[in-house]
């Protein structure tokens, strides 16, 4: 863990220069970026399934009404809730540093190009 | 198994310093680095074909002619759907990448400093100048989408940006590195033994090391020879110096310096002066001036190798220049484009390398086949990243006298 840190937010931070537009509609940008995510998190959790299905048949067994019935100690569910909170920072990147750059505006990267370009 | 798949993540060596990954942090990777591969390779030959069929066309009827300079491919490129499409994948990708290495390294960010702390203070191997101020190259934009580039600390005295950067790249290159993602250090030693052997250079300097992945494989195929790594960056020296201490590696030492004043070197200090995908992410200012201090530094005899992306010349077609562009305007490398305009054979001899003693060369990344693939070369190269690079090259000339002695 790390203390005094809200490490979830903060890994969010946007990267500084200004993110290209690569849609006339700045929507669709958005949703690209909350597709993606969620394509990635449906592919870790298939993979997580699959640990679990490999896991099971190298010799434990599971039961479905166990899986129902489960009900997280006040720990797990700080854990669970703290795995939620990150998930939902993942997915939701895209909206969240498009404020952070409405607050913080960077100058087109054209004008960096340039700039970095002149001796 | 298919021979071309990228290897697990869990693959990776574990070695101490690296952020430890949960089951889903490292399946994330996983995901990234097949989705890189798929965006570079399956995807990216849309690009080609979204040209031929539209943008050529379209930019012929409107001007008469073919496009003159790669600015115009892109400008017609920056309209197609197609382009648009790939694009924001491979952005948001690179986007994703950063933030997966962000939660995983910020959530143990303690453990990770302290580690590096307690390296640091035992090896010796760490030299920090808190004088060194960042170039302006390295803070006007935040390079590859990192937030805080090589150089931000999301506190005083942390390790962040170094973690991240190492563990993430993995994803970015599609496991094309190697166990260490050192397969580009190690590319220039097996190139350095097989072109001069038995050379054992006594002085190695190994400028803008970052995390030191390219440095240390040099290092460890030298173990007689002192190397010194430098970088403006102390958080990602904090890192590589505790990566290397953690690694067993005790010829390198980290040093806070900046490449455009070398003055705490002597003339003619180092036997060997190199750099690894760095010189693109200078400045037309800063990229004589650092090339003029690594001859100054270099001893007679000795050898400068830069590893970077090869030029755009008049035989690079202009369609090529225009994707080799891409990471310029959408990977935050605003020097990028503007470097590989550079005539280097002409920005070497302005800082002291007659043209005949330079020599230009192309080396390929090795990695252990027996756990990691082939690296993708020729049509399924990932312009900004492949495993396969172009190194300029010179031996400085011996001096008159002791080449007769």
């Amino acid at each position: 863990m790390t203390e005094g840190r809200d490490w979830i937010e903060r890994s969010g931070a946007r990267a500084k220069g200004r993110r290209p537009a690569f849609f006339d509609e700045p929507a669709v940008d958005r949703l690209y970026s909350l597709t993606l995510a969620l394509a990635s998190e449906l592919s870790a959790t298939r993979e997580r399934l699959d640990t679990v299905e490999r896991l099971l048949e190298a010799g434990g067994s599971l039961r479905r009404e166990d899986v129902e019935a489960y009900a997280p100690d006040r720990a797990t569910g700080h854990e669970r809730g703290e795995a939620t909170r990150a998930y939902i920072a993942r997915i939701m990147r895209g909206f969240q540093q498009e404020v952070e750059a409405m607050e913080h505006p960077d100058p087109p990267i054209m004008d960096v190009v340039e700039a970095l370009t002149r001796p | 198994m298919t021979s071309d798949l990228p290897p697990a993540y869990t693959a990776l060596m574990r070695h101490p310093m690296m952020p430890r990954t949960s089951h889903d942090e490292a399946a994330r990777f996983n995901f990234l680095t097949h989705f890189n591969r798929y965006v570079s390779g399956t995807l990216g030959r849309g690009n080609q074909l979204a040209y031929d069929a539209r943008v050529l066309p379209a930019f012929r009827a409107e001007h008469g002619r073919d496009p003159q300079h790669r600015d115009e491919i892109r400008e017609g490129m920056n309209r197609d759907p197609f382009h648009r499409t790939w694009s924001a994948l491979k952005r948001n990708s690179m986007e994703m990448r950063q933030m997966n290495g962000r939660q995983a390294v910020l959530r143990q960010l303690d453990a990770l400093d302290a580690q590096a702390r307690q390296y640091n203070e035992h090896s010796g191997q760490l030299e920090l100048d808190s004088g060194i101020v960042q170039p302006e190259y390295q803070t006007c934009v935040d390079i590859h989408c990192q937030p805080g580039g090589y150089h931000g600390e999301e506190r005083p005295g942390d390790v962040t940006v170094g973690a991240n950067y190492d563990v993430g790249l993995f994803a970015t290159t599609g496991g094309a590195l190697g166990a260490l993602n050192d397969g580009g250090g190690q590319a220039v030693v097996a190139w350095a033994k097989a072109n001069r052997p038995g050379w054992s250079p006594g002085r190695i300097l190994d400028i803008g090391c970052t995390i030191g992945h390219n440095a240390v494989p040099i290092a460890q195929g030298y173990p007689d020879a002192e190397v010194t790594a430098i970088d403006t960056a102390a958080p990602s020296l904090r890192y590589g110096a505790a990566r290397a201490a953690g690694l067993g590696v005790r010829n390198i030492r980290f040093v806070q310096a900046n490449g455009e004043d070398l003055s705490r070197f002597a003339d003619d200090h180092f036997d060997w002066v190199q750099t690894t995908m760095f010189l693109h992410e200078l400045s037309a200012a800063s990229l004589p001036r650092i090339l003029r201090e690594a001859y100054r530094v270099l001893k007679p005899g000795g050898l400068m190798l830069h590893v970077e992306q090869p030029q755009y010349g008049p035989d690079m077609p202009l369609f090529e220049q225009f994707m080799r562009d891409w990471d310029a305007f959408n990977n935050n490398e605003p020097f990028w484009s503007a470097m590989h305009g550079v005539n280097m054979e002409q920005a070497m001899e302005e800082a002291g390398f007659d043209q005949a003693e330079q020599f230009s060369v192309g080396v390929r990344a090795v990695v252990d086949p027996s756990i990691f693939p082939p690296s993708p070369d020729g049509a399924s190269e990932d312009y900004g990243r492949a495993a396969i690079w172009n190194a300029y090259g010179a031996w400085k000339p011996a001096r008159a006298q002791e080449m007769a002695a």
